[in-house]
């Protein structure tokens, strides 16, 4: 069993280059020659091959220099971002590494080769109705009827959210019991498409990043507005773990890995987003006098 | 709005995560361009004559954001080194999985 989940794991390479026979496809019925081994090696098993990062300013924004070497993404494309901080915070992902790349710590940099690869092929538009449609099944509206006391917890914490949002946006989202979820009005969902158009390609891809670790539309617009903090966000996310997690106890190794992997996530993809949407400009006030 | 707490507590954790991450290479925090950006845009957003400064807001936030990310990723990589790093393979390494569970319960064996 183990060897055949191994064989799945190198993605079929064992089977496609050392067939049972022992002889190499060449040698072998005439078959074509077995398709080579990809050169570029995963980065997450990568030793660190850099001494200093930096960053420069190239035509398309700033640009990531691993010592002599530019940056680049997985398809080859110059690693390229808009906002000089978001630079920073990249490069100091990459300056942090010791000895060996842990792509699974470097959430910036991957939502940035996302954005940059885009290898999904996604448009503005499918990115937004797959972000829009969580609300269907949006966490925070998806309610329990038993027991109690977490029916309660439900309450008291996300009806607020709720609440919010619905002032925010000035919509309906209501909460539901049922298996079906709530009824979202369709005007909600024409408010929310709306407003998620005016963030740019690259804000989106972190918006639906962070939907998706979520579970959850709305907690996503509370981050997005400045609403909740991604400690708050998560907590609410995870509402229904906490509380059995207070009743059973916590288990380091898998609740505490879990809590902190989402939050690094979440709060890599509320940068990004709020790091991707800004402009600064400095204004200088004239003194009249 | 987000309750953040203070700026100044932000300021302080967002050093110590610095420290934390030039530890291993051995050069001082001050030196890197993660801590120069921080230190202009605290101070940048200082200087206003606006008492309700949305900007300063969303630069705490931000900061607070940033805080989060490289605090639990340390946290993360920590529990990934104890529980599920290399070091723990085999089938040595699954006692550390059921430390806290099996002597728990069957404390006397």
């Amino acid at each position: 069993m183990w060897r055949s989940c191994l064989r799945l794991r190198d993605g079929g390479r064992r089977l496609l280059n050392r067939p049972r026979s022992g002889l190499t496809a060449s040698e072998g019925l005439g078959r074509k020659p077995p398709i080579p081994f990809r050169a570029y090696v995963p980065p997450a098993e990568r030793k660190k091959f850099y001494q200093n990062v930096s960053i420069s300013q190239g035509e398309g924004g700033f640009e990531i220099n691993l010592d002599h070497r530019k940056l680049r993404t997985p398809q080859g494309k110059l690693f390229t971002v808009p906002s000089e901080a978001l630079a920073i915070a990249v490069a100091t992902e990459w300056d942090s590494q010791q000895d060996t790349i842990k792509m699974y710590t470097m959430h910036l940099t991957t939502l940035c080769n996302t954005s940059l690869d885009n290898p999904t092929q996604r448009d503005k538009d499918q990115l937004i109705r797959a972000a829009v449609k969580f609300l269907d099944t949006d966490t925070v509206c998806y309610r329990v009827e038993e027991p109690e006391t977490l029916v309660e917890l439900q309450r008291n914490e996300w009806d607020p959210v709720i609440s919010w949002a619905e002032r925010r946006y000035g919509v309906e989202i209501g909460s539901s019991t049922s298996i079906t979820g709530p009824s979202i009005p369709a005007r909600t969902r024409e408010v929310l498409v709306s407003h998620l158009a005016s963030y740019n390609m690259w804000a989106l891809q972190g918006i639906e990043f962070v939907v998706t670790q979520l579970k959850s539309l709305v907690l996503t617009l509370g981050l997005m507005d400045l609403h909740l903090t991604v400690e708050q966000a998560v907590l609410l996310s995870r509402l229904e773990e906490e509380y059995q997690i207070q009743k059973w106890g916590n288990i380091e190794w898998a609740h505490d890995y879990e809590l902190q992997e989402l939050r690094a996530r979440t709060a890599a993809g509320t940068l990004f987003v709020h790091l991707c949407s800004e402009s600064t400009a400095i204004k200088h006030k004239l003194l009249q006098g | 709005m987000a309750a953040l707490g203070s700026p100044l507590r932000t300021w302080r954790g967002l050093l110590r995560e610095l420290r934390y991450l030039n530890a291993a290479t051995g050069r001082p925090y001050r030196d890197t361009a993660a801590y120069r950006y921080l230190v202009k845009a605290f101070r940048a957003h200082r200087v206003t004559s606006e008492k309700l400064c949305r900007a300063q807001h969303e630069l705490h936030f931000q900061a607070a954001t940033y805080l989060c990310l490289l605090r639990s990723i340390r946290e993360h990589v920590a529990l990934h080194q104890e529980f599920h790093g290399k070091g723990t393979d085999g089938e040595r390494g699954n006692e550390g999985r059921f430390r806290g569970l099996l002597t728990s319960t069957y404390a006397s064996s």
